[in-house]
């Protein structure tokens, strides 16, 4: 391998390279200097999907509680705790569209060509990212993270192109009213039944 | 008698649509009946002349069964894909147009298959496509609006449910084949296999693997993929090419992104007296290694920048074993044009009234 570009570390210094740098919530711009965080919840996949689970289970025992205040209501400082929360674990990007728990627990928005269905071909010999040097390769971890999981499988299924509508909303919130709304459905289903 | 690929009413008019083939193209038809098929890659002009284009393709002739228009390689501007395609269509070649998801959102993309389709371009290829910091223009806004998977998912859905991504219906769905690449050289190795299986449920029915240099690594792969079933729903085509030295093979191990060149290829073109002629050399013993692995459908000889070579090489490998590949592809519209020209060398003259009244009475 010669020696790697200069990396994308920070805005400054990728700028300094000419390259495209996109300000405030632009998905590729690079959020983080180090992956530790990030490579930890790879490594720990199994309990953060075990994790989730239990999550999802209890957002959605508080159905009545969103319906009462309202999902429009509770979006923003849900969206807020969201963000930092998963910003901090996986370097979410906010998409508004969570696909973590099919990825290994690798973001697939951190990809700087934001793939959602695998990795390109161009991933360095060494597992990193062809476009940012110093970076783990989003995809090469999130098939590590996929083999720790019960439902790894889900990496095999192939995931639409992401709504840009739904940028800087609540996955969260959209998962538990869909799951409710499903629920409702089988429920008025056995009724009629 | 006729060519096997020809229309039997005469080789002008466009081909019959066969069953099961979701185009009109020779390359399906070759491809279906079990023949090993050959497509190249076109070295794209950066020139507005179009004998650019007919000079380059010219060289190919009858030694191959389709051309790669490329979509800006390795992110450099070229000639567009779309615009080669219309060159080269109008020629009656047979090109396999490129969308790389680097420069255009899904409205562009949706718009180019319609448009390319219409022109008679009956393979697509569906690439993720180089990121910018590859090209000679690292400035550039990186789309990636949709990837190669939800690309060719796209496309799947135009042709076979006549809608667009939208779900608004299209009058008249494009006929394409579908293609996407493979690069089973890159990490993570053991995700490779599946993820092929993965372009193959979004709706890839040939691939087009990176360069191959390493042909146990290549073997290991298709163990795994005939292990998955996946050779028999999908024609696997094996990319190959001449390395022009070593300097360069080393040149490009080390800058182009997702090549994979072992350094036994590098000490054996080292070696010889004449790199360039052992680099052909060493091309022809790979696609004569790789054509014996069950499940390969054929080869993509890639000789950038050595295109005069790859009649040659496949000449020399024998893999076409005599077949030789038809040259013009009709193109539906080229009797509507020669109408038209024929009508403007009459030189009927136009009434603009006559016209104006005509239209008055019969809008449409």
């Amino acid at each position: 391998m010669a020696d790697p570009k200069p990396g994308n570390a920070a805005p400054a210094s990728k700028a300094a390279t000419g390259a495209f740098t996109p300000a405030g919530v632009s998905p590729s711009r690079r959020a983080r200097r180090k992956y530790t965080v990030r490579l930890w919840a790879v490594r720990n996949s199994r309990f953060l999907e075990w994790f989730y689970h239990r999550f999802a289970d209890v957002f959605l025992l508080l159905h009545p509680v969103w319906k009462l205040f309202g999902y429009q209501r509770v979006e923003r400082p849900i969206t807020f705790v969201e963000k930092h929360v998963k910003g901090f674990l996986f370097d979410c990007r906010m998409c508004g569209q969570c696909a973590l728990s099919s990825t290994g627990m690798s973001c697939p928005m951190n990809c700087p060509k934001q793939l959602r269905n695998g990795p390109c071909g161009g991933v360095r010999a060494n597992g990193n990212c062809e476009v940012e040097p110093d970076m783990p390769c989003v995809w090469v971890q999130a098939w590590k993270g996929s083999q720790n999981m019960t439902k790894g499988n889900a990496i095999m299924n192939v995931q639409k192109p992401v709504n840009q509508s739904l940028r800087e909303t609540s996955s969260w919130l959209r998962v538990t009213a869909e799951a409710a709304a499903a629920r409702e459905a089988a429920a008025a289903a056995g009724k009629d039944a | 008698m006729a060519h096997i690929d020809e229309n039997p009413l005469g080789a002008h008019l466009p081909l019959d649509p066969l069953p099961g083939h979701s185009s009109l193209g020779r390359l399906e038809r070759v491809l279906r009946r079990g023949e090993f098929a050959v497509t190249t890659e076109l070295n794209p002009p950066d020139s507005a002349n179009p004998e650019d284009v007919y000079e380059r393709a010219a060289i190919f002739d009858g030694w191959v069964d389709g051309i790669n228009a490329v979509d800006a390689s390795g992110a450099n501007c070229h000639m567009s894909s779309v615009g080669i395609c219309a060159l080269l269509t109008r020629m009656g070649y047979a090109p396999i147009m490129q969308i790389a998801c680097r420069d255009k959102n899904r409205i562009a993309i949706q718009g180019d298959v319609l448009g390319g389709a219409a022109m008679g371009v009956t393979n697509m290829m569906c690439l993720t496509g180089d990121g910018v910091q590859a090209g000679d223009q690292p400035g550039a806004k990186p789309v990636f609006d949709l990837d190669c998977m939800s690309l060719l998912e796209t496309v799947r859905i135009m042709r076979d449910n006549g809608k667009f991504l939208s779900g608004r219906k299209l009058t008249t769905p494009p006929k394409v084949f579908l293609g996407a690449a493979i690069n089973p050289f890159a990490p993570p190795y053991d995700f490779r296999p599946y993820r092929l299986g993965k372009k193959i449920e979004a709706g890839a029915q040939f691939v087009q693997s990176q360069y191959c240099f390493d042909v146990p690594m290549f073997r290991e792969y298709m163990k795994k993929v005939r292990d998955l079933g996946l050779h028999e729903k999908c024609f696997i085509l094996v990319g190959v090419g001449p390395m022009a030295s070593a300097k360069t093979a080393k040149w490009i191990r080390s800058n182009v992104p997702g090549i994979h060149i072992p350094d036994s290829v590098i000490t054996r073109l080292e070696g010889a007296q004449d790199q360039k002629k052992e680099g052909k050399q060493l091309c022809i013993d790979i696609i004569n290694e790789v054509k014996e692995i069950e499940g390969v459908s054929g080869v993509h000889v890639m000789a950038y920048r050595q295109e005069e070579y790859v009649a040659e090489i496949v000449h020399d490998s024998g893999v076409l074993k005599g077949r030789k590949p038809w040259k013009r592809e009709p193109n539906p519209v080229d009797q509507l044009v020669a109408e038209r020209i024929e009508r403007t060398r009459e030189g009927v003259e136009q009434n603009q009234q006559q016209m104006a009244e005509k239209a008055a009475h019969h809008p449409h």
